[in-house]
């Protein structure tokens, strides 16, 4: 098992998240502080509504905080501007759906291409492809993909720019158990070739084994922190 | 390509249905920008070089006789730059091979030098050199086979005289030629006839005399100070007054097609492109609501909002390619086309009549801008939209309870046509602006019936009640009533009446006006004035009956005194008291009575035209005597021409019918096909989950087609009232000196209208709903939406 690294990449302070959901106003966050590091891999665990998605969204750029702050290495996200955001998802953020996100009139390869076309130094579509397993799949519309396989493509996508994070909400949520563990594989090899800081929003607690850390959730605040001593592989994770 | 790109390739494939429905719309406002501002400006453009490049006066004016002495006099009127003194009149021609007499205009040319105004341009062989030479115009040649030899015969001076084709020619001032009193131009029965001075003067009796006289102004001159100073001097020689290009007969015409021209490309095209501007708006507002989480996802992925703004403006730039393509394509076609009508009408020596490349520019453009300004909102949404939410289902659009709906429950209305009318009044702006679309694809189709029924008003007024002779003879100078013996024993004809014409200026208070003046014999047959109720209406002694739109320019009521200036025969002024006020579509009709004006004039009664009745079976035997009748200057064969009228009048009507049909099921199209795709885009789970719950096929099509084809019936009436005024438009618009086209609203209009157009609805909605059987249920429920 490798230990743990202490480089920290995200930091959060206090961090708070109040929406309007119709016309309900909804606590999603209630005051959030964490670190998470380098190379780690870790699971948010939490049932629905307890605010997992939300931080998610707010570290990846997506979303802004309502009060609170949130540091990406030295940049203080919340200091950003939509320009800055936007700037820093095309550096240093991979995203992965639950319902996948695929274009569905781009083929497996242009919609890995949608991402290399922006980044600044991205790895060739197909060789993202390959590393998924789909190096012969590349032609195929998302129409013609089964889920799994529309899911690696999302994770293809997500790691062709090569980087620093890679945030998944649920990524196996709408898969079965078989297909399910293939995406998981994806998702380590990923983690333990690049070294990169990847963050998985799950449902399924039996996910949490593979991670480094797993983070539970409730009520928009953090409630667990377990630190995993020995991770288990993909393939022995079945549900 | 970039992958962005190529998605916007895609989706602008699978939307080619509905682009399709846009970008006709579209590429009718682009087509007729083309041929309006396109033919507008060949049309301007040649007129004024020509102009230019053979010296067309600035202002003409007929006098009975005046010596030439007057030049010096005349071109030291302030202002003045040129003048050119002719000799003119009309003679009766006898053409080889038409049995019709036909009628000569002469006009003399100097002999030793070109003409100093009004030069024709030489097509063929020479100018005429000897007195029994002319020049005639290149479309009277070519009408009757004639050219360079050959020999006509006219009735100069009671006598028939050879003359011999030198040339064949064209002039500024008959571009439009068309004979006295007809309607239409009739180039085999009608020829100019350029003649040397010498000979006219000799026909004319003019010796050291004109009659007709052309000026040329300086660029900066004021045309009504000359044409003061015309008339002052021009008065002792029985002048009709001087007048400008507008009332050269020829000009004007062009005139009015001009205006036309420019009124048609400053009203329609507006229309087409707010109309292409609300589809386009509508189909992105949907495309980018369908597409919000792929926004979001563009924006995860790191795509600035300005780059996902610009992929959503392409995308409607696309639908403006396509528009701009066919437009141009139909435009360049139709404006060939046009360009063969005006050729048939209108003789130009030079005429291109080709769009210039920055009209197809400008019409590009305006396309573009039209698309861009309806996709702006859209686009500017999709890049505001913040990535988190954008990645979210949108929140289900906010239905409250309102009168309307207590109304709907107290009513039983089936939760179908709840569904129908609660939809209808969510989305009020939307409602409301495919209401204007339909309507304003309805109004298309009740302007052009309109228009025709118009025209049949026309005929019926002016021929069928009015104006009933078969053929009208015109004298050379007005002649006493026992003429009307003389041409009573001409072969062929049945029932002779006379009348006789006065140039005159007509002033009532401040206003006035120059027109000819009918004088006519009491309770005729032939020349009816026919008030509105269908009473024949006589001028009597002492009095003047007054077209509506004369009486409206002189602002004369009934028991009006309107004071006439006679500048014809025996000049004098006179007082006449309005007896009635009459609805006439053709010309500005001011009727006296002729024993009395003559009376005035202290002359015995005269007549300037005979209006006759014929025997069809001895017509050629009456041509053949007219040809050599001395007296006789002209001939209009009132029934041939009103069947050629009438043959033109409905194959433009049937042209006219056919492009606003076209336009308004184009219009319609793109409108209900377009919110019927939508609504199915916005209700397809809904839909399906009503079939899943068990209701027909039928009754789900009800809710998708019953929702578009409310809002086409409803559009029904505000298409009617749209149509009316169009119709007041165009009227008006198309409104002259020269005639007025009268507002006809008919019943059947209004309903053929509204027919073509709910059949459209239909046809596009029906289309739509084909899908319908193609949801597949299952897969509709499992797909996010």
């Amino acid at each position: 098992m490798k230990a743990v690294p202490a480089e920290i990449v995200f930091r959060t302070e206090g961090v708070t998240k109040i929406y309007a959901s119709g016309e309900v106003l909804v606590r999603a966050l209630a005051g959030v502080d964490l670190e998470l590091y380098a190379g780690e891999m870790t699971v948010l665990l939490g049932p629905s509504g307890s605010g997992k998605s939300t931080l998610l969204n707010i570290l990846g750029g997506l979303d802004h905080v309502t009060t609170g702050r949130v540091w990406f290495r030295d940049t203080e996200l919340t200091g950003l501007g939509d320009r800055g955001l936007t700037r820093y998802r095309r550096d240093h953020v991979g995203f992965v759906f639950q319902f996948y996100n695929l274009v569905p009139s781009l083929t497996a390869r242009e919609n890995v291409q949608l991402v290399t076309d922006v980044a600044s130094d991205p790895m060739p579509p197909d060789e993202a492809l390959e590393m998924v397993g789909l190096g012969s799949r590349k032609d195929h519309f998302p129409s013609e993909m089964s889920g799994g396989e529309q899911q690696r493509v999302a994770i293809a996508r997500a790691i062709a720019k090569r980087p620093e994070i890679l945030l998944c909400d649920e990524p196996t949520g709408a898969l079965d158990s078989k297909t399910g563990v293939q995406v998981l594989e994806a998702l380590r090899h990923i983690n333990d070739q690049f070294g990169t800081t990847t963050v998985v929003i799950t449902h399924n607690a039996e996910i949490r084994r593979m991670a480094h850390r797993v983070i539970r959730f409730q009520d928009g605040r953090i409630v667990e922190v377990t630190v995993n001593e020995a991770r288990v592989a993909p393939s022995e994770i079945a549900w | 390509m970039h992958a962005i790109d190529r998605k916007l390739i895609r989706d602008f494939r699978r939307l080619w249905a509905q682009a399709l429905a846009i970008a006709l719309v579209l590429a009718c406002g682009v087509a007729i920008v083309l041929i309006s501002f396109g033919m507008y400006r060949a049309l301007d453009e040649t007129r004024t070089a020509y102009y230019e490049r053979n010296r067309f006066a600035d202002l003409f004016a007929t006098v009975r006789r005046a010596p030439m002495g007057l030049m010096q006099e005349i071109s030291a009127i302030a202002g003045v730059q040129a003048v050119d003194m002719r000799v003119s009149g009309t003679v009766i021609v006898d053409v080889p091979g038409l049995s019709e007499a036909a009628v000569g205009h002469i006009l003399s040319l100097p002999e030793a030098e070109e003409p100093a105004l009004n030069a024709p341009m030489l097509l063929s062989g020479t100018l005429p050199q000897t007195a029994s030479e002319i020049a005639v115009n290149r479309p009277f040649a070519l009408a009757n086979g004639l050219g360079t030899g050959d020999v006509i015969e006219a009735n100069l001076n009671g006598r028939k005289r050879a003359l011999t084709i030198s040339g064949t020619v064209l002039s500024p001032e008959f571009i439009y030629t068309i004979g006295p009193g007809a309607m239409m131009p009739d180039n085999r029965t009608f020829g100019i006839l350029w003649m040397r001075q010498d000979a006219a003067a000799a026909v004319f009796d003019m010796a050291g005399a004109f009659n007709d006289l052309s000026v040329k102004l300086d660029a900066r001159a004021q045309v009504q100070p000359v044409i003061d100073a015309l008339d002052i001097l021009l008065e002792p020689y029985g002048s009709l007054g001087a007048y400008g290009r507008d009332r050269q007969l020829s000009n004007s015409f062009l005139d009015a097609e001009i205006r036309q021209l420019r009124g048609m490309a400053t009203v329609l095209p507006p229309v087409f492109f707010g109309i292409s501007a609300f589809l386009v708006a509508m189909v992105m507002g949907r495309i980018v609501t369908l597409e919000r989480s792929e926004i979001g996802l563009l924006k995860a992925l790191g795509y600035s909002d300005l780059e996902v703004c610009i992929h959503y403006l392409m995308l409607a730039g696309l639908i403006a390619v396509a528009g701009i393509g066919i437009g141009w394509a139909v435009g360049t076609w139709l404006a060939w086309e046009m360009s063969q009508l005006y050729t048939r009408f209108f003789d130009f020596p030079f005429l291109v009549f080709q769009v210039s490349p920055w009209v197809y520019g400008l019409s590009g453009l305006l396309a573009l801008l039209t698309t861009t300004l309806g996709a702006a909102r859209s686009a500017i949404m999709a890049a505001r939209l913040a990535p988190a939410i954008a990645m979210q289902p949108p929140a289900p659009p906010k239905f409250r309870q309102s009168v309307v709906d207590r109304a709907m429950t107290l009513a039983r209305l089936s939760q179908p046509t709840v569904m129908i009318l609660r939809s209808l009044t969510r989305w009020p702006l939307r409602s409301a602006l495919t209401m204007l679309g339909v309507g304003m694809a309805v109004a298309s189709v009740m302007a052009s019936s309109g228009m025709s029924d118009a025209f049949k008003v026309i005929v019926d007024q002016a021929f069928h009640q009015s104006n009933r002779q078969d053929a009208v003879l015109m004298f050379a100078k007005d002649l006493p009533l026992s003429v009307i013996a003389d041409v009573g024993r001409l072969p062929g004809v049945r029932q002779v009446e006379g009348m006789q014409y006065h140039s005159a200026i007509l002033r009532s208070g401040p206003y006035e006006k120059r027109v000819p003046i009918e004088a006519r014999l009491a309770a005729p047959d032939l020349s009816r004035v026919v008030a509105d109720d269908g009473a024949v209406l006589d001028a009597p002694p002492g009095g003047i009956l007054l077209s509506e739109r004369l009486a409206g320019q002189l602002h004369a009521v009934v028991g009006d005194t309107v004071s006439a200036e006679v500048l014809s025969g025996m000049r004098g002024t006179y007082d006449l008291r309005v007896t009635g006020i009459v609805t006439q579509y053709l010309g500005l009709g001011a009727y006296v009575d002729l024993s009395y004006i003559n009376r005035l004039m202290r002359q015995s009664p005269r007549i300037s035209v005979a209006n006759v009745t014929l025997d069809p079976t001895q017509m050629d035997a009456l041509h053949a005597a007219i040809k050599t009748t001395p007296g006789l200057s002209g001939t209009n064969m009132v029934a041939q021409a009103l069947r050629s009228f009438q043959d033109t009048i409905n194959r433009n009507v049937t042209t006219m019918t056919t492009v606003y049909t076209t336009i308004a099921v184009l219009i319609t199209i793109g409108v209900t096909y377009n919110s019927a795709r939508i609504l199915l885009s916005e209700r397809s789970r809904e839909l399906a989950s009503l079939r899943i719950l068990g209701f027909s096929r039928w009754q789900v099509s009800y809710i998708l087609i019953g929702e578009t084809m409310l809002l086409a019936l409803l559009a029904q009436p505000l298409g009617w009232g749209l149509g009316h005024l169009l119709g007041r438009a165009m009227t008006s618009s198309f409104s002259s000196d020269l005639y007025n086209i009268p507002l006809v609203t008919d019943v059947r209009a209004f309903a053929v209208a509204s027919l073509v157009v709910l059949a459209a609805a239909l046809g596009s909605v029906l289309i739509v709903r084909r899908r319908l059987d193609n949801l597949d249920l299952v897969e509709v429920m499992k797909t996010r939406e």
